[in-house]
């Protein structure tokens, strides 16, 4: 390997005293302090700020409006116009889940049922909050098109059974989807 | 016998106030500033929540106080924390070195004096704890203990980072105090006086040493002789306060504790409260630095323009009650000086080791040498004649271009390389 040799530049006297770098910096850092006291930091108008620095406060201000479609927050199971719940329980997503946080119960659809024909439907379907990584692989292999990332971001609760999403509150979070593909629609 | 009762209690109610109630709180108002202005430079906002909890009473809101309640809160966590002491220290020094940190900053307070004197029914007392004649001296006695503290808790850890931030600080400390002496020799052969409390008022009087533009209330340009001064009275400020921030461990001299070499330098192996007294220990050192250089350099509490005897008049009925806006004066002024502080904390990149003694001891020792000289040259004028003047001046060039030249030489350059 070839051995560059690099000569160090030669400082001029003003480099030398070091003062005038000092001051120098002193305006960059006294300014940055006056820009951020008056709002006016530099991105603080693209980022929302409060009003101080370029920073949002969080509980009060929230990004929400600035989330994009491809956001991925918690994921959650959605019916469709006809208020079918979309899953069929085949229990793709448990299978790719990388940290296993999905568990389904299948079961059956009794057969007076109008949508007897779809068979199956979960009994109880639960993700557990604590472990899930939000990575969107359930919504990718899902033949159904009924489990989606929703923007949900804010997960908590007080003991670990409030993390474990069963099937009623996933269903409150997906809510009602339109435009799906109807594969067991007669009229199609 | 009264008598004697009566001063006690005057001794230790100003023992009390002025340690407890003004410098020791200015210690975590001066942590809050720290994280505050810190965040401000680096356009984040910085710890604005902790208040008072009014929520946890019942109330709809909290009480948030801009975070000042903040640095309580730090300190109760550390207060909270497990005090463990690792089973490798020497136990006697490594409990003893933390207070050795705090205790010396502490008792300097004692001389610096906080405002003019206040009276109540013709009883002037000054605001000061100790009015001895020997104030910048007791001082640098008293500060220069701090580095026993440093260095025992570095040796006594007993572990090889702490060490090395102990050895580190020992060298920088005793470097530092020798151009700090000798910075402030010419303010000193300027005032006369090693009184800090005279030395304030004569700048109050005077104008201060870096602003002399009023002299006994009225605001006009100095004389000769004085505006002459103000070019080594600038030199031993810079000189100053380059060494008090080398003497604190503040940022650009912050090697002894320097996280990316030495994990956390000489408070490695302490936790706990221990550590927040290494921690206070430092804050204190900064707040009476700062009030050091206030009181030699900027007026202490003399708020200027000529206003001081004005305000030192005021008064209701036999209360005079000027000293206490002294004080108020003093105190911006010494928070005005934390947040320079801080600025150059966030401003100026540390120095390596080699580039710190160099500094100490190649160019602040000999530049204080120097003006002590050209202090005394332009203190004597008056009463010497012009040769005698114009030889010392060139007799004075002719030193600083000496040394100047033995600095050059001394430095050995890196040989250029063939190309």
């Amino acid at each position: 390997m070839a051995v560059v040799k690099l000569q160090r530049p030669q400082l001029k006297l003003g480099e030398k005293i070091y003062f005038g770098a000092l001051v120098k910096g002193f305006i960059l850092t006294l300014g940055h302090a006056i820009r951020s006291l008056r709002g006016k930091s530099v991105g603080a108008k693209d980022l929302e700020s409060s009003g101080l620095g370029v920073t949002m406060q969080f509980p009060e201000q929230r990004w929400d409006s600035h989330l994009p479609d491809y956001y991925r927050g918690a994921p959650a199971l959605v019916t469709d116009e006809q208020g079918r719940e979309r899953c069929v329980s085949c229990q793709l997503c448990e299978f790719i889940c990388p940290p296993k946080a999905i568990r389904i119960t299948p079961g059956e659809i009794p057969s007076d049922d109008p949508w007897a024909k779809v068979e199956k439907r979960p009994k109880e379907f639960e993700i557990d909050m604590i472990r899930c990584i939000y990575c969107g692989m359930c919504e990718e292999v899902c033949p159904e098109q009924a489990i989606y990332l929703r923007k949900d971001y804010l997960i908590t609760g007080l003991k670990r059974a409030d993390m474990l999403h069963d099937k009623k509150k996933l269903y409150e979070i997906g809510g009602v989807r339109t435009g799906l593909v109807n594969k067991w629609n007669e009229l199609k | 016998m009264p008598e004697l009762i009566f001063q006690l209690a005057i001794i230790l109610t100003k023992i009390v106030t002025l340690t407890f109630i003004v410098v020791l709180p200015l210690v975590p108002l001066s942590v809050y500033f720290e994280r505050r202005f810190s965040a401000i430079i680096q356009d984040r906002v910085g710890p604005n929540r902790v208040g008072i909890p009014l929520s946890l009473l019942g109330f709809k809101k909290d009480f948030h106080m801009f975070g000042l309640v903040q640095p309580m809160a730090d300190g109760l966590k550390l207060f909270l924390k497990e005090d463990f002491t690792p089973a490798h220290v020497r136990k006697a020094f490594y409990w003893l070195a933390p207070a050795l940190t705090v205790v010396p900053a502490l008792i300097t307070v004692c001389v610096v004096p906080f405002g003019s004197p206040i009276s109540i029914f013709g009883h002037a007392e000054k605001l000061v704890i100790a009015d001895i004649d020997a104030g910048p001296l007791f001082v640098f006695a008293v500060s220069s203990l701090t580095v026993y503290g440093i260095t025992l808790a570095g040796w006594s850890s007993n572990s090889k980072f702490p060490f090395i931030g102990g050895v580190r600080s020992t060298a920088q400390m005793i470097s530092y105090e020798i151009s700090l002496g000798l910075s402030i020799i010419p303010v000193l052969l300027y005032f006369g006086d090693l009184n800090l409390s005279k030395i304030v008022q004569h700048q109050a009087d005077n104008g201060w040493l870096l602003l002399p533009f009023w002299k006994d209330g009225k605001i006009g340009l100095p004389d000769l002789q004085t505006a002459m001064f103000w070019i080594p009275a600038f030199i031993a400020f810079l000189i100053f306060t380059v060494s008090i921030f080398a003497e604190t461990n503040r940022m650009p001299f912050d090697l002894p504790e320097c996280e990316t070499e030495l994990v956390g330098g000489y408070h490695t192996e302490y936790s706990s409260m221990k550590f927040a007294l290494f921690f206070m220990g430092e804050y204190a050192a900064m707040v009476i630095g700062s009030a050091l250089i206030i009181t030699l350099f900027l007026g202490g509490w003399s708020v200027g323009f000529g206003l001081d005897q004005y305000i030192s008049q005021l008064h209701i009925g036999s209360f005079h009650f000027g000293g206490l806006i002294h004080m108020g004066c003093f105190l911006t002024k010494l928070l005005a000086f934390i947040l320079f502080f801080i600025l150059v904390r966030w401003t100026v990149p540390r120095f390596r080791y080699d580039q710190l003694m160099k500094l100490g001891w190649v160019i602040f020792f000999e530049a204080a040498l120097i003006n002590v000289f050209l202090a005394a040259l332009i203190i004597a004028a008056p009463s010497l004649s012009t040769p005698i003047i114009a030889a010392g001046a060139i007799l004075l060039a002719v030193v600083t271009g000496a040394i100047i030249w033995v600095a050059k030489v001394s430095e050995d350059q890196p040989k250029p390389l063939r190309a």
